[in-house]
Formats: structure tokens, sequence, C-alpha cells
């Protein structure tokens, strides 16, 4: 159990974050400048908290130094030791799993090269190993994709959920970008200007369609799991079947039988009260409307159960009213299957 | 260009013997003082900067009678010194080493200053988080960091040094043989008629000993800048 409650003020802004969390991934979601540095820093114990406890697994951490600590720390910029090579960076803090390490972030072939001759993302999967081989009680990892390309982002990413499926170790990702926090995270932490404005379980919280405000529009949208079934090499589209229905989605996206996680952005699904005919989208997932929230602005979010999933749709407030929705009605949620963008498509934990 | 002297050739020898000796010992004190002005922000701190810059600023000759006041037989640290441990360092070679050591101080700090504040910051936050304790972030991470600034400051240092002149013939004189250093020697041989040949050598001396210093700290740097993998 992480157990974190800390107030720190830093001239203008004051930092006063307070949050729990179980084992496995918690993402800290936030745009730039809502503190979420600053408030793994205090957990890290780089920054002293004016006020407040860190306590990780029933241990209070808030008066040990940084280097008794063993929560290790993913800098956004890597900072492996230049005078080093590949090899003496990973065992600086440790030698911790460290054939299991190499082999699981594909470092085998760089152990005898120096970090100014890496790309930006094999000095992130170094920074990765090291922090893992220092064989840390939590792992803090600030925004490492951030600095990256798409290429390279796509191919830390494909080891990080390597990483976060196998790893015992709990971690805190820290991201502006919802896309990696719904492929890695089960537990989701909202902060906006130094405040906490939400915490708990991702699936809850991003189909939850009060939380949108927090989540912000764009970035709103449900996760699902499903299970890969069939593979269609003639037109090139995934079969991924859901508790209760289907979707058709381009691209492959793993092998028969593999479960795969997918966000499906709220403003990507159209309802509908009949089962639509002669619609180029593939996707029509039948519903009931769990929830209706009505925000400020013209639009509403509507969560929908379909089987043991939930989803969520972002429509017009007219839409709404004209379609006459309530509580408990069937709809046809419709989405389009290239809404579902590759980034959002992940192997699930 | 006549043969070298005795006299001209133990100043050489003399020069680079104080000059050796000054840096390596003012060394550790520069990194410690640049480490402080760098990294601390201390009650004082102002006053230490001041300090150590006095000799950069100052005539040569006022930091030589300073040196004097202080340090002679008479002086409040010179009479603790020979009373105490049997130490004179006016007038004797050790003196000179003081004086060398003093004026060349100001650069070495600025120099190694320069390295500390060139550390990529976060760094050694990033070893503290791997479990490094102070000591052992310094000693695996800073340290090597500013190994070409070291090497840099401790160049300019042994520069100056070696060619110090105000500050050592105020506190030592130019003994010849005991406190007489290459520039001493030449600035005597030039008040005396008919020693130009004893001069040029000297001054031939001067010129190869600075490059060669040059060189071998450009190779070394090199192989320093190598070995941080820039």
């Amino acid at each position: 159990m992480i157990d974190i409650a800390v107030m720190r003020r830093l001239g203008d802004f004051t930092l006063d974050a307070a949050f729990a969390a179980p084992h496995g991934v918690t993402a800290i979601f936030g745009r730039s400048g809502s503190g979420k540095s600053s408030l793994i820093n205090c957990i890290a114990g780089l920054m002293r908290p004016d006020a407040g406890h860190v306590r990780i697994g029933g241990m209070d951490l808030t008066q040990t130094p940084v280097h008794r600590r063993r929560i290790g720390y993913v800098f956004q910029d890597a900072r492996l030791f230049p005078h080093l090579d590949v090899a003496r960076n990973l065992s600086y803090g440790g030698t911790h799993d460290r054939d299991a390490v190499i082999e699981m972030l594909g470092l085998d072939d760089l152990l005898h090269r120096r970090p100014a001759t890496l790309s930006g993302g094999e000095k992130s999967r170094v920074a990765i190993g090291r922090a893992l081989m220092s064989n840390p009680q939590l792992l803090l990892m600030d925004e490492p994709l951030a600095a990256l390309d798409a290429d390279r982002k796509a191919e830390v990413l494909h080891y990080l959920e390597r990483l976060c499926a196998a790893t015992r170790v709990p971690v805190i990702y820290v991201s502006h970008a919802m896309s990696e926090v719904a492929r890695l995270a089960t537990t989701l932490v909202l902060m906006e200007a130094g405040r906490v404005t939400r915490f708990g379980p991702l699936d809850h919280i991003l189909s939850d369609p009060a939380a949108v405000p927090l989540v912000g529009v764009r970035d709103a949208g449900a996760v699902l799991t499903g299970t890969v079934r069939g593979l269609n090499a003639a037109d090139g589209l995934t079969e991924v079947a859901l508790s209760a229905g289907r979707l058709v989605l381009p691209g492959r996206l793993g092998r028969h039988g593999d479960r795969i996680r997918l966000r499906i952005p709220a403003q990507d699904v159209i309802l509908s009260l009949q089962a639509p005919q002669g619609l180029s989208a593939l996707n029509v997932l039948t519903c009931h409307i769990a929830a209706i929230e009505v925000g400020h602005g013209p639009g509403v979010a509507v969560s929908l159960n379909s089987g043991s999933d939930r989803l969520l749709a972002r429509i017009t407030r007219r839409s709404a009213a004209r379609m006459g929705l309530v509580v408990g009605q069937e709809v046809h949620a419709i989405i389009k299957a290239t809404a579902v963008a590759a980034q959002d498509i992940g192997g699930a934990a | 260009m006549g043969a070298l002297d005795a006299v001209a050739w133990a100043a050489v020898m003399l020069s680079l013997r104080v000059a050796v000796v000054a840096t390596i010992i003012s060394l550790p004190f520069a990194v410690v003082v640049a480490w402080l002005l760098a990294r601390k922000r201390f009650w004082g701190r102002g006053l230490l900067n001041g300090l150590v810059h006095l000799p950069l600023v100052l005539p040569p000759v006022v930091t030589g009678y300073l040196l004097l006041l202080a340090f002679g037989t008479q002086g409040p640290i010179g009479s603790v010194l020979r009373d105490a441990f049997g130490i004179t360092l006016a007038f004797r070679w050790t003196g000179a080493v003081l004086a060398a050591a003093i004026m060349a101080f100001p650069l070495t700090v600025r120099a190694i200053r320069l390295g500390f504040e060139a550390v990529p910051p976060g760094l050694e936050d990033a070893a503290s988080t791997l479990g490094a304790s102070r000591v052992r972030v310094f000693a695996t991470v800073t340290l090597p960091l500013i190994g070409p600034a070291v090497l840099a400051g401790a160049v300019l240092g042994f520069a100056k040094a070696l060619g110090e002149f105000g500050a050592t013939i105020t506190f030592v004189a130019a003994i010849p043989g005991q406190t007489q250093t290459i520039p001493s020697a030449i600035y005597g041989l030039l008040q005396v008629p008919g020693e130009d040949g004893a001069v040029v050598s000297l001054v031939v001396i001067s010129i190869v000993l600075a490059m060669t210093t040059l060189a071998l700290a450009e190779w070394l740097s090199q192989r320093l800048t190598a070995r941080l993998g820039a």
C-alpha cells in the first residue's frame, strides 16, 4: 500500500496532494505545471515537504534520507552517468535480478556502449534497468517517454508494458499522455493546480461520466479489456471479443487468445436508439445507459454498460434531449474501427 | 648563448620544485573551496569569495608584504610555526611555495568552480536515488565529472606558480641557490651588465616549460574528455 500526503509551498504555487494506492501501477495524470513532478520528488525525498507523510508498504519514510529510501527513480532525461559505460551505469545501485532485467529490457547489446552513443529510447531503457537493479521497493517514473519521438515512444512503451506486467515492484508513473496511462496503469491519480482531484481504480474513473471534466474532454474515454479472436490477413483487421459483443479493429493486434487493453475515446462513440443498418462503421455494441452527466458546456457524458464492460460516450446536450436519453434505456453504441488509435491498444496487464 | 651556470640552473630546479609542491598542496584546498562557493549558501560565503580572490587584485608586492607580516618569524602565525613546529617560512624555499600557492589559488579555484557548475544538474540526485551516500556520490560521480576542470585549474595554477615574482621576492627575497626562482634570477641578471647570455637561456627555458605544460595538459584533457564519452 502506498500512502502519500504532502504539503509544500513553492513560491506562489502550493502542492497539497494526498492519495493512497494499492501495489500495481499507479499513474499520476495532469497537465504540465500541475505539480506531478514536485509530488514524486517529495516521494523520492529529493524535495522536503513542509508537512505530511510518505508511507510505502507500512514503512514511514518521511524522515528517511534519499539514499536509504530504496525508491528507484527513472527521470525524464534518463540521467545516465556519462563517464561510465552501460554495464557500470546499470550496476551503480546494485545487481539485483541483473540477467532478468537485461533480458527484459533488451540491453544485452548495449552493455559496452557509452551513454553519449545511445539513442533516446536506449537511454530510457538503460535508466529503467538501472533503477530496477537497485532493488527498489517502489519505482517512480517521471514522463520517461516525453522526450522521445513517436517511434522511440512505441519502442519503450512496449518494454514498459512488459515491465509493468512482470514486476512485483509497485510503480508510480507520471504522465500527461492519457494513451500511455490507459495502457499501463491500474490506479489513476488526477492532479490539477497542486491538488489531487480524484484517485481510484483506472477503469472506474475513466468510465465515470462525472470525472470527464477532471480528465479533460479530449482525453476522456473508457478502457476495455478484450480477447483477440481472429486475424484476417486479407483485409488486415483483428476481431476482439468483449464481454457482450465484439469489435473489429485495424491491424494485427496479437495472437489468437491474447488479452489486450483498448481505450475508446468518448468523443468517438456515437449513440443510436435503433440498431443501425447500412452503416460503414463495423462496430456496434448494444448497451444500457448507466449514468448521464450534464456538465457546464454543450456536452453530455453518458456511461454505458455492455455486459461487464463500461463504455463512455460524449454527445451534445441537444442530441441527448432530442433522443430523450434516460438511465436504464437500451441504446446502440457505434464505434468506427479506425477511431481506436494504435497507441491506445496494448497488451493487458 | 652561454652555458647555463650553476646558479641559473639552481633557479630552474627551484622554480620547478616550488611550482610542483605549491600545486599539489593547494589542489585539495582549491577543490573544497570551489565546492563551497559553487554549491553551498552559508554565512560568510561572500567574505570567503573575496578573500580567495584578493591575491588576484592586490599588487603582488602587497601580498608578499602581508605574508611577511603574518608568517615572518615575529609575525602572529610565523612565531607559532617556529616555536611549536620549528618551521620557518620567510626567506626559505618553503616560503616561496606558500607565496606561489596563494598567488595561484584564485585561478585554480575559479577553474574548478566552473567545473562544479557544469556538472549536469540531477546526476547527483540520480546517484542518491540509487542508494549512494553523499560521500560516494562525490567520489563516483562529481569528482570524475569535474576531472577536466581540476586539471585545467592545476595547470593554470602551476603556470602561475612558475612565473610568480612580486610576492615571492618580497616574502623570501632572491637568495641564489635557496630562494631564487627563474623570474627573480632573470630580474637579478638584468641588473648586471654582460649577462645577456644567461638571461636568454633562462627566457628560452621559461618558454619551453610553459609550452610543455600546455601540451601535457592538452593531452591529459583529451584523454579525460574521451573517458567522459563526450
